[in-house]
C-alpha cells in the first residue's frame, strides 16, 4: 500500500514535470501541419544555425575528449603539485552560470579587453564571432569526459599497464592497446554527454555571438520575431537529438558499469 | 593539459574577477548594491532554494522508488530522468512557455510570473537529487533496516533513524548541486520570465541585459557574485563528501 | 517461548529453498540448524524472524500463530552474520536502539546498556563507532543489541562466520555460557558441524530444503539416519556400501581373517592424534585415526602395507 503510494507520487511527479513539456513540443510543432514544420526547418536561417551548432560541436568535443583522457590519466596515475586544484577546477564549469562564462570572454576579448590588441592586430575576430562561441562551448562542456574517465581509471587499476610494461610495451603502445580499451566505454559515455551539452548550450553563446546563431539561439530569435512555428520546429529537432542522446545513454551505461 | 585548462577555464574566470574590480571596491559595491541587481540576485537565490528543496523531497522519493520498487518500464523511467541534462534549456523554456501561456492547452496561466520561473528551475534541477541519492541507496546495507525492524522499530522509525541519516549526505550534495545550477540558470527562464525588473528578472538575465547595454563592469560585478556562490557550493559539496565517509569501515 | 514450525515451504523463482519443513523448538533450548550453503537454513531462520514470508505452512511462537506478523511484533532478537551495525550510531546508541524505540526512560536505557556492554565485555567502547571496532567486537555489540530488548527468542544467522578461528571458538564458549545463564530459546544457523555439536543441545541437519534428522549431537554422530547426515557430521570412510568412522578403522601390521590390505600414503601427526591416509585394495581413499603412541609402536611409515578392519560400521537401507 505504502509502496503503491510512493510509486504514484514519484511517477506522477515525473510525468508532470518531464513528460508534459516533451509532449508539448510535438504538439506545438505540428499544430500547423507538417508542411509548415518542414519549411521552418529548411529555412536559410535554420540551416545556417544547425551548421554553426554542428561546427562548434565538432571542434569542442574532440578537444575536450583529448583533454578529458589526458587529464584523467594525469590525475589518477601521476603525482604533481596542484593536483587537487586541477581536480576542483574541472568541476567548476558544472557549477558556474553560463552567463558568467559569456561575460568573462567579453572581458578577455572584447574592445578594451585583455587580449583585444593581440588578436585585432592579426585581423582575427574572437568576440561576436565563431571563436568566442567555440571557447564558451568548450568551457561549459569541459568536465564530462574527465569525470567519466577518472573513476573508471581508478577502478581498473594499474596492474594491466604494469604487466604490459614488463612485457616490453612502450608508453604509447601501452596507452593505445591497454589503457584506452579499458576506458573505452567511459570515454564514449563522456563524449555523448559532452556532445549533448554542446548542442544545448545557450547562455554563454547568447552573450558572445555575432551575426551567426546556433540552433539554440535561433529558437529564441524565431520566437522573438513571432515565428512560433520556426521556434518549435528547431526545438523539435533539438529535442529529437536529446532523445537520441538519452537512448544512447541507456545503451552505453550498463556497458560502462560492467567494464569497470 | 594545464595550459588547456588555464586557457579555457582559469583565465576567463580570473578576468571576470579582475574586471569587477575595475572601478575599484567602491565601483564594485555600487554595481552590486544597485537595487535592480539586488532584486535580481534575491529572486534567483529564493527561487533556486525553493526548487532545490522541492526536488530534494520528490527526488528522494523518486530515487527510493527506482531503487527499491519493481515495475514494468522502470529502466525507461530511470533514463527519462536525465532528460533535463540532455534537452537544451531554451527548448525547455519554450515549451514551458507554451504550457503556461495565456493560450495554454491545460488552462494553467503562469507565464511571465515567478511561478513560471519556479517551474522552469524545477525541470532543470530534477535529476540532481535523484542521481546523488540513488548510489547511496544502492550501497545501503538493507540488513541494517532488517535489524531495526527485528528490534521493534516501526517502518517510519526505520526510515527516520536508519535510512535517512545514511542517505542525508546524498540528499545534501544533491540540493547543493541543484541550487548551484538553478541560481545561474538562463536558457529556460529567458523566454518565460518576461524580464520584468524587480519582479521577474533573475540574476542571469540581469547580467545578460547589462552586457547588451554595454555596462561591462556592472555585468561583471553580478557575475562575480554568482561565481562566488558557485565556489562556495563546490566547497560545501566537497565538505559533505568528506563528512559522509567518516563512518565508513576501514 | 517455544517455536513450532509446521510444513513450511518457500521458493525463490525456480529455486526451492524449503520443502515442507517442520520443527519443534522447546522453550529454553538451544537448537542449531546445520547444513551446507543452499540447504535453506538461513531462509528458515528468517521466516521464524518474519524477515521472509513462507509460501506455505505456519510459524507459531508460544502457541500463537505469527506467520503473518511483522518482525516488529514477534519479540525476537536477531543477530546477523555481517553484524548489520548501525554505522552512523555509536556502540551505545546501537545497543540502546531497541529500548529507544520502545520509549524507555533515559536512565533505564543507560543502566541496561551499560550492563549489557559489561556482559559482552565492551565496556569502555560505548562511544566508539562500529568502524572503529574489530569484527569480534562488532558481533558482540550485535548480540548485546539483540539482547537489550529481552527477546523471548534469540535467532543467530551464522553469527561467527565472518570471524577468524580463534575469535570464533571464544565466542562459541561464551554463547553457550550465556544460554546456560539466561535460558532464552535460541536457534543458531551454522555450516560448521563442530560449532553445532559444541554449542547446541539439539541439531537439525538440513539439506536441499529439507531436514534430514533432528537429534542431539551424540545421537547424530552415532546413529545417523542416512548417508548425508553421516558424512556431514564427521569424517567417514566408504567401503562399498558400508560407512566406517576413521577411529573405528583398526590398523594392524599382520593380516587377521577379515582384514583388507591397504597402503599408507601419508602419516599426519596432529599432536596427540595421528591420522593415516591410506589407499585400499580397490584404490579407494581411506582415513584412519590412531594415537601417536600406536603409530610409534607399530612403526608406521608411508609406503608401508598394513591391514585394516572396521570395528564398527553402518549401512543404510534405502
Amino acid at each position: 500500500m505504502r509502496r503503491l503510494a510512493l510509486r504514484t507520487i514519484a511517477l506522477g511527479y515525473l510525468a508532470i514535470v518531464l513528460l508534459g513539456p516533451l509532449a508539448m513540443i510535438f504538439f506545438k510543432t505540428f499544430e500547423h501541419g507538417f508542411g509548415a514544420f518542414w519549411d521552418a526547418v529548411t529555412a536559410h536561417e535554420s540551416i545556417v544555425a544547425f551548421k554553426t551548432t554542428l561546427l562548434i560541436t565538432a571542434i569542442a568535443v574532440p578537444l575536450n575528449t583529448i583533454f578529458g583522457i589526458v587529464c584523467g590519466l594525469a590525475i589518477v596515475r601521476r603525482r604533481f603539485p596542484g593536483k587537487g586544484i586541477v581536480n576542483a577546477f574541472i568541476d567548476l564549469p558544472l557549477a558556474v552560470s553560463p552567463v558568467v562564462v559569456g561575460v568573462s570572454l567579453f572581458i578577455l576579448y572584447g574592445r578594451g579587453g585583455w587580449f583585444y590588441g593581440v588578436f585585432e592586430n592579426h585581423g582575427i575576430q574572437i568576440l561576436f564571432a565563431l571563436p568566442a562561441m567555440v571557447i564558451a562551448t568548450m568551457f561549459v562542456s569541459l568536465p564530462f569526459v574527465a569525470r567519466e574517465v577518472i573513476p573508471t581509471l581508478r577502478e581498473v587499476g594499474e596492474e594491466q599497464e604494469q604487466a604490459a610494461h614488463t612485457l616490453g610495451a612502450s608508453g604509447w603502445q601501452t596507452f593505445w592497446r591497454i589503457t584506452l580499451p579499458s576506458i573505452r566505454w567511459a570515454v564514449i559515455y563522456g563524449v555523448v554527454l559532452t556532445t549533448a551539452r554542446c548542442l544545448g548550450e545557450y547562455g554563454a553563446v547568447a552573450i558572445v555571438h555575432g551575426y551567426k546563431t546556433t540552433a539554440t539561439l535561433q529558437v529564441q530569435d524565431y520566437y522573438e520575431n513571432f515565428n512560433q512555428t520556426g521556434a518549435y520546429a528547431v526545438s523539435l529537432m533539438l529535442a529529437v537529438v536529446a532523445v537520441i542522446v538519452l537512448i544512447s545513454m541507456i545503451l552505453i551505461r550498463p556497458r560502462e558499469v560492467e567494464a569497470a | 593539459m594545464t595550459a588547456y585548462l588555464t586557457l579555457i577555464v582559469i583565465l576567463p574566470l580570473a578576468a571576470v574577477v579582475a574586471a569587477s574590480g575595475e572601478d575599484g571596491w567602491a565601483g564594485f559595491w555600487a554595481a552590486v548594491s544597485n537595487p535592480e541587481a539586488v532584486a535580481a540576485l534575491k529572486l534567483s537565490v529564493l527561487i533556486a532554494i525553493l526548487a532545490a528543496l522541492v526536488n530534494a523531497v520528490l527526488g528522494t522519493i523518486t530515487a527510493w522508488v527506482l531503487v527499491r520498487d519493481r515495475f514494468p518500464g522502470r529502466s525507461i523511467v530511470n533514463s527519462v530522468i536525465d532528460l533535463p541534462f540532455a534537452l537544451p534549456t531554451i527548448v525547455a523554456g519554450l515549451v514551458l512557455l507554451a504550457l503556461y501561456s495565456p493560450s495554454s492547452p491545460i488552462g494553467v496561466h503562469l507565464a511571465f510570473t515567478r511561478w513560471a520561473i519556479f517551474m522552469a528551475l524545477l525541470f532543470v534541477t530534477l535529476p540532481f537529487v535523484v542521481r546523488t541519492v540513488q548510489p547511496v541507496l544502492l550501497e545501503l546495507d538493507m540488513e541494517m533496516e532488517q535489524a531495526a525492524r527485528s528490534l521493534g522499530a516501526s517502518e517510519f522509525t526505520v526510515f527516520r533513524r536508519v535510512v535517512l541519516p545514511n542517505i542525508m549526505p546524498g540528499i545534501l550534495s544533491g540540493i547543493a548541486l541543484a541550487f548551484a545550477r538553478a541560481v545561474g540558470e538562463i536558457g529556460s527562464v529567458v523566454l518565460i520570465s518576461g524580464n520584468n525588473p524587480f519582479h521577474t528578472e533573475v540574476a542571469s538575465v540581469y547580467v545578460l541585459n547589462q552586457v547588451h547595454s554595454g555596462n561591462r563592469s556592472a555585468a561583471a560585478a553580478v557575475a562575480v557574485v554568482l561565481l562566488l556562490i558557485s565556489f562556495v557550493i563546490l566547497l560545501l559539496v566537497g565538505g559533505i563528501r568528506r563528512l559522509a565517509t567518516r563512518h565508513e569501515y576501514a | 517461548m517455544s517455536i513450532s514450525i509446521q510444513n513450511i515451504s518457500k521458493r525463490f523463482g525456480d529455486f526451492v529453498a524449503l520443502d515442507d519443513v517442520s520443527l519443534e523448538v522447546p522453550t529454553g533450548s538451544l537448537v542449531a540448524l546445520l547444513g551446507p550453503s543452499g540447504s535453506g537454513k538461513s531462509t528458515l531462520l528468517r521466516i521464524i524472524a518474519g524477515l521472509e514470508r513462507p509460501d506455505a505452512g505456519s510459524v507459531h511462537l508460544a502457541d500463537e500463530d505469527v506467520t503473518a506478523s511483522s518482525p516488529q511484533d514477534r519479540a525476537i532478537g536477531f543477530v546477523f552474520q555481517h553484524y548489520a551495525a548501525f554505522k552512523h550510531m555509536t556502540v551505545f546508541e546501537n545497543v540502546a536502539f531497541g529500548l529507544k524505540v520502545r520509549h524507555r526512560p533515559k536512565a533505564e536505557i543507560r543502566a541496561r546498556v551499560h550492563d549489557l556492554l559489561d556482559l559482552v565485555q565492551l565496556e569502555g567502547l560505548a562511544n566508539r563507532y562500529p568502524s572503529q571496532l574489530s569484527g569480534g567486537q562488532r558481533q558482540r555489540m550485535g548480540l548485546a543489541r539483540a539482547l537489550a530488548v529481552d527477546p523471548k527468542v534469540l535467532l543467530l544467522d551464522e553469527p561467527f562466520g565472518a570471524l577468524d578461528a580463534r575469535v570464533r571458538k571464544e565466542l562459541r564458549v561464551w554463547l553457550r555460557r550465556l544460554h546456560d545463564e539466561t535460558h532464552t530459546t535460541t536457534v543458531i544457523v551454522t555450516h560448521d558441524q563442530e560449532e553445532a555439536m559444541e554449542v547446541a543441545e539439539t541439531v537439525a541437519v538440513m539439506n536441499r530444503g529439507r531436514i534430514e534428522q533432528t537429534a542431539g549431537p551424540v545421537e547424530l554422530y552415532e546413529r545417523p539416519k542416512n548417508e548425508f547426515v553421516m558424512e556431514f557430521v564427521g569424517a567417514v570412510n566408504r567401503l562399498g556400501d558400508t560407512f566406517v568412522r576413521p577411529h573405528d578403522l583398526e590398523v594392524t601390521v599382520e593380516p587377521n581373517g577379515s582384514t583388507r590390505e591397504a597402503m599408507i600414503v601419508r602419516v599426519v601427526q596432529l599432536g596427540f592424534e595421528a591420522r593415516l591416509e591410506l589407499v585400499g585394495e580397490n584404490g579407494e581413499q581411506l582415513a584412519a585415526q590412531l594415537t601417536r603412541d600406536q603409530v610409534e609402536v607399530m612403526e608406521l611409515a608411508p609406503g608401508q602395507i598394513v591391514y585394516v578392519r572396521p570395528t564398527r560400521q553402518t549401512t543404510f537401507t534405502e
